[in-house]
């Protein structure tokens, strides 16, 4: 289907959306999100969008459809960008994530993230686990860290692989293995939320299994945004799907009524892949 | 033809076109090492002649007399001091040599020794007081025109009217040398004294310590300056800001300033204006950071903006400050980089003369520097002086000095090297 006008799309979709507020159990909620580039260039459209504990959310849709960029609102990553003005409401457990109360250092330690290309720091394995911790004083000595560094590794599904080799640096890993060194990274300093840029994009299927099987196992404790390309992968891994287009919300449903039932011709195409 | 043939047909020209680049690489590398070999060898060998100096043994009395005591079993340190010793080698060359008696003979005699070999006659005696109204067989420094005869800088063969050294003074060195009286040996003066008006007194530690303190102000001040301006501009200032941009312009049309200019301003502002003291070390740091900067500014900058920023994002979004982030894992990322700008500088700060003629670091200078406030020169500058001198020994001197500037700059790499490979990080 083309898009005539913009206009004609967002009629549309407050027809189309689907369930995008929940009634319980809110942990990030978003109210009119708007996002600017350079004053005038908009990526992000009038987003309303609830997040629940424990939930994974699939954030999907064609390249440039505005849902990395939504990622990175959860935890203010956009103030790091020139020119990007983030407007509207996002709340994370009731509370305004841009209130002055809230320091972006305090809302990243509660919202960790994954971005696409493994990013380990060029120290060893053991000192990236534990660069969080130590960088917000959340351990009184030694043994506690070293506590924090083994169970951060156990969780990520690397403590097996790398228990005798802390001291070797982390960028010597495989890819995967250092995928999964970046989400020990960043469960180290126990965020509420992880947010995840394509987390295996850039990894081979093998990996991408042990790093789905992993999200699944930490939903239990974390609510996890993941952002993905692959509709195989939603499907699997996610609670709720979302589809975006042109940065605007077209759908947002559970993950099974989506792949299955989907309110909008644009998210069948996408996720039947005859478009995107 | 079809597709294939059309790139067979050109695969010849390709590869001679690689060969001929190949080619224009080799022939240029070559010609540059060929002229370094040539200067380094020109140098090397003209400087060698410095580093020996010719010493005549005579039988030194030490009589009351002569060096104007008055007569007592014991000297304080004083009288000593400011007893003469100008005539003690003197009587003893005209000892040596009774039949010298004519009057400009006896002052050719004279000038074999140093007009400096009392000093250091002077020094002996400081150290042992006993020597008062002894003969002590003693090497003496030779005077110059006399050392340059025995180094065979000054041709024998050439007619007497053309040479410096006369018919019968080298009769008398080869008189001396018949004895042994008469030998090259190691220039400790060079390594030890500072710079004099005549070749075989002077010595390079004047400027050597002149140019250790003036890179040492140079260093301390520039380099902690430059890395804040360099990492404020890059990773705190505003970008599309025209006052940022006015000030980046600025700095990069600092980098071309003639060096000279510099110099000036150092007059005017730190000499004229503060009163910092003229031809001292602080002053010369003071101008040679203000050309520095520049340089260290722009490099460092460049060092902090090829950190990949995945490193800062994964930094940020574990909740490190923008601060954090900076000292933690852009500025060690980045560090080999700015030492390398930095090391650059200094380098350049090194050879700089210009500037330094006009704050007054050109002065001569006897003394030896003790502490930044004091006056002294730099080997730079010290090779200018020299090269100016009309003392054939200052040939062998300029060159000497330049081998000690090499030197201290290959020291100076060697530590900046030494460093960035201990900041070098493993990816």
């Amino acid at each position: 289907m083309e898009i005539s006008d913009n206009m004609d799309l967002d009629q549309e979709i407050s027809k189309t959306v689907g369930s995008p507020l929940l009634e319980s159990k809110v942990r990030i909620a978003c109210r009119d999100v708007n996002v600017f580039y350079n004053k005038n260039v908009q990526a992000i459209f009038n987003i309303n969008l609830d997040i629940g504990k424990n939930q994974i959310l699939a954030m999907i849709g064609p390249s440039g459809c505005g849902k990395s960029t939504l990622l990175r609102c959860f935890n203010r990553m956009n103030d790091t960008i020139e020119d990007c003005v983030v407007d509207g409401l996002i709340e994370l457990d009731g509370e305004n994530i841009h209130s002055k109360k809230i320091d972006p250092v305090v809302l990243r330690a509660n919202v960790g993230m994954v971005f696409q290309k493994p990013n380990p720091f060029p120290k060893s394995i053991y000192d990236n686990v534990a660069y969080g911790p130590r960088l917000h004083g959340l351990t009184q000595n030694n043994s506690e860290l070293d506590d924090i560094v083994e169970e951060s590794l156990t969780k990520a599904g690397l403590w097996k692989e790398t228990k005798d080799r802390l001291n070797k640096p982390g960028t010597g890993l495989s890819g995967g293995q250092q995928q999964r060194l970046c989400i020990a990274r960043a469960i180290a300093v126990k965020p509420e939320v992880i947010l995840m840029d394509e987390p295996t994009s850039a990894l081979d299927p093998i990996a991408t299994a042990t790093i789905e099987e992993l999200m699944s196992e930490l939903k239990s404790a974390y609510t996890i945004v993941i952002v993905t390309h692959s509709m195989q992968q939603a499907a699997r891994i996610s609670d709720r799907t979302a589809y975006f287009h042109l940065g605007r919300l077209v759908e947002v449903d559970e993950t099974g009524h989506i792949f299955t039932n989907p309110n909008h011709s644009l998210t069948e195409n996408y996720i039947t892949g005859r478009f995107g | 033809m079809n597709n294939l043939e059309i790139v067979k047909a050109g695969l010849n020209k390709r590869y001679a076109k690689e060969r001929r680049f190949k080619f224009y690489g080799i022939f240029s590398i070559s010609l540059s090492l060929l002229f370094l070999f040539f200067l380094l060898f020109d140098i090397g060998a003209k400087s060698i002649p410095a580093f020996t100096q010719t010493y005549i043994n005579l039988d030194i009395e030490f009589d009351k007399k002569s060096m104007k005591l008055q007569d007592q079993d014991s000297y304080s340190e004083e009288a000593l001091f400011s007893a003469s010793y100008s005539n003690l080698g003197r009587n003893a060359l005209y000892k040596l040599f009774p039949e010298v008696t004519e009057r400009k003979q006896k002052k050719a005699l004279r000038q074999m020794l140093s007009s400096g070999a009392r000093y250091d006659l002077r020094d002996v005696a400081l150290k042992n007081k006993n020597y008062v109204g002894t003969t002590q067989n003693l090497w003496v420094i030779a005077g110059d025109d006399i050392d340059a005869f025995v180094k065979g800088l000054i041709d024998r063969n050439i007619p007497e009217s053309d040479r410096r050294v006369k018919d019968y003074q080298v009769e008398w060195v080869d008189t001396l040398e018949a004895q042994n009286k008469i030998e090259r040996r190691f220039n400790i003066n060079f390594f030890t004294s500072g710079d004099s008006r005549e070749p075989e007194q002077a010595g390079i530690l004047g400027a050597l310590k002149g140019s250790f303190y003036t890179m040492l102000v140079t260093l301390l001040l520039s380099f902690p300056i430059a890395v804040s301006a360099a990492i404020y501009l890059e990773e705190f200032a505003p970008k599309n800001n025209w006052w940022i941009d006015l000030i980046e312009i600025n700095i990069n049309n600092l980098a071309a300033v003639p060096s000279i200019v510099f110099g000036i301003l150092g007059l005017a502002v730190y000499i004229n204006l503060f009163g910092v003291p003229r031809s001292a070390p602080l002053v010369g740091g003071l101008v040679l950071t203000l050309m520095t900067l520049p340089t260290i500014i722009i490099s460092t900058r460049a060092a902090l903006k090829s950190v990949p920023p995945s490193i800062r994002e994964a930094a940020l979004s574990i909740g490190a400050s923008k601060m954090q982030v900076i000292t933690h894992h852009v500025l060690p990322l980045a560090m080999p980089g700015i030492l390398t700008g930095s090391i650059i500088g200094m380098a350049q700060a090194l050879g700089e003369t210009a500037p330094l003629l006009m704050i007054g670091m050109v002065a001569f200078v006897a003394d030896i520097p003790q502490s930044i406030l004091d006056p002294a020169t730099v080997l730079p500058v010290q090779v200018f002086i020299w090269s100016d001198s009309p003392e054939r020994g200052f040939i062998a001197l300029t060159s000497a000095a330049i081998v000690t500037l090499l030197v201290f700059l290959f020291f100076m790499n060697l530590i900046a090297i030494v460093l960035r490979k201990k900041f070098e990080t493993r990816w």
